[in-house]
């Protein structure tokens, strides 16, 4: 409806819809070249290079470069694949993640649509694009790719599951602090939860939340160190080894695009999204610089993950995930939900958050301790087999070689 | 319901733009790139050589595992969002807010025993060697 005040005249709906989408697009697309661009340069300072530098002023073309090379490159379909899930992939993996843009407020008034259970619709969508993922693994009839789908579809359940319950716990904090206000049943909205953030930013309630969050959102974007579904000296390549050109772009882009949708899902959550800590009211421009300034930390963050952590072994990802992460996700929930309902303040449940991500902290560093111990440990106390190396009889005149 | 409409119509409005992008995307493909296709091109590639055997591989029965375990957990969280919404809206008196939360807490309790059996059964731990 703020399209159509703009505009001055009124309009239907749908068409009021479509023109924001088509807003999305447009902004997709160049988030899309940026963040590519940005994820080369930012490594190729991790590793102490420069990054492109042709093409265009200090490499800014490099993305579209990138894309007509993809576009003007051949389309090759193995001759035993499975002909319709591996040209329907590609749709089965961009589209859901298209559909998550939908409720994502970037800022106060400028989302598509504010669904009012906008949470649960980001998970349910966003998971459909593993269906994506394992179709194109499936049909490409290729051993790479179907072990390298197993594993995504496997990591990316694993992860959504301690995702979503940190989501539970944060939207009960939310529907305490939203019933205050008299309507706790907005606390399903992305938009609501953001402009709860006025004073306090979530952070500070949930920190737990915001570490299991970041986890999970690495997890679910393959992102190291929890790359192992494509990790190219494993599986070479993962799901998409028999893709090339531009349907291969397609799930490139998709990745691209949800890594940008979680991010700002994760400074909405999180960081207060559009909302500035210290006052109530911010202007539209000021809001758009803030949503910027923390989907870019975040962004920044996520890529410099890549540089900085050792890609793990797939079942210490699984494990960690269903060890670890979910005891703590549902401890968490409880934890909320007495304090909450027996009256605590807010502070309460921000340091009761605080001290289980210490305890999380704590058991993981425990974990990496023990097994670097056990590991010298095997070595030491192996029983000393008699291993008689017996030399080979050799003449003085071959030993003697030089 | 018409609210509802109107909100969730949007996603309807969605769809069909997605699958554009993704289809002129893939006819920009087809207009401009080369198109040879020869029976060694469409062989499915293993890093150089020709492919062994079915290329269908088997694959460990412990995914099959991960998968019933997500749908308990993943069915419980279908559960627990609208609960978490409305719990505290629920407490006309502080009691009746409680027994909502603890009937919640042994619902979840009752679901961790299919945590623990999985645990004790080793579905996590993966058999080196």
């Amino acid at each position: 409806m703020v399209l159509s005040e703009f505009a001055g005249v009124s309009m239907p709906d749908w068409i009021d819809a479509l023109l924001r989408i088509m807003f999305i697009v447009a902004l997709m697309t160049i988030m899309a070249f940026a963040l590519i661009y940005l994820e080369r340069k930012i490594l190729a300072r991790f590793q102490a290079r420069v990054g492109p530098t042709r093409t265009g002023p200090i490499g800014t073309l490099q993305s579209i470069a990138d894309a007509l090379k993809l576009i003007t490159k051949e389309d090759v379909r193995p001759i035993t694949a499975d002909r319709w899930a591996f040209e329907l992939a590609p749709y089965m993996a961009f589209v859901p993640v298209f559909l998550v843009f939908v409720p994502m407020p970037f800022t106060e008034t400028w989302f598509v649509r504010d669904l009012n259970l906008g949470l649960l619709f980001v998970f349910g969508v966003l998971g459909l694009n593993i269906v994506g993922v394992v179709m194109a693994a499936w049909g490409s009839d290729n051993k790479y790719a179907l072990l390298g789908g197993v594993r995504a579809a496997a990591q990316a359940i694993s992860y959504e599951i301690p995702m979503l319950l940190i989501v539970v716990a944060l939207v009960m904090v939310a529907a305490g602090r939203l019933a205050v206000d008299g309507d706790a049943s907005a606390a399903g909205s992305i938009n609501a939860i953001v402009g709860d953030q006025t004073t306090t930013p979530y952070i500070l309630l949930q920190p737990l939340g915001f570490f299991i969050f970041i986890v999970g959102m690495l997890a679910e974007l393959h992102r190291p160190p929890f790359d192992m579904p494509i990790a190219e000296s494993e599986v070479v390549g993962g799901y998409f080894v028999e893709y090339s050109g531009m349907r291969w772009g397609m799930f490139f882009l998709a990745e691209y695009t949800a890594l940008f949708l979680l991010v700002v899902l994760a400074s909405s959550l999180f960081l207060g999204g559009w909302n500035w800590p210290f006052g109530a009211d911010v202007g539209l421009g000021l809001q758009i610089v803030l949503t910027f300034v923390k989907t870019s930390v975040l962004i920044v963050l996520v890529i410099g993950s890549r540089a900085l952590f050792p890609r793990l072994r797939i079942d210490q990802l699984m494990a960690f995930s269903w060890k670890v992460l979910l005891p703590f996700s549902i401890v968490q929930v409880i934890a909320n939900g007495i304090i909450l309902a027996y009256g605590g303040a807010d502070w309460v449940v921000g340091l009761v958050s605080f001290a289980l991500l210490a305890a999380l902290g704590g058991l993981v560093f425990y974990i990496m301790r023990r097994k670097q111990g056990e590991g010298t440990r095997t070595v030491q106390t192996t029983p000393a087999t008699p291993r008689v190396i017996t030399a080979p009889e050799v003449t003085p005149v071959e030993a003697g070689g030089d | 319901m018409s609210e509802l409409f109107e909100n969730y119509g949007a996603v309807l409005v969605a769809i069909p733009v997605g699958i554009m992008l993704v289809l002129t995307a893939l006819l920009a493909t087809k207009l401009l790139a080369p198109q040879r296709r020869t029976a060694l091109k469409g062989q499915v590639y293993e890093c150089g050589m020709l492919p062994i055997g079915r290329n269908w591989a088997q694959v460990h029965v412990r995914y099959y595992t991960y998968a019933l375990l997500f749908l308990v957990f993943d069915v419980e969280v279908v559960f627990l969002l609208p609960w978490a919404v409305s719990f505290l809206g629920l407490m006309d008196g502080p009691e009746f807010g409680k027994v909502i939360l603890w009937q919640m807490v042994l619902f979840i309790g009752t679901l961790l025993i299919a945590l623990a059996y999985a645990w004790r059964k080793g579905v996590f731990d993966w058999q080196r060697n």
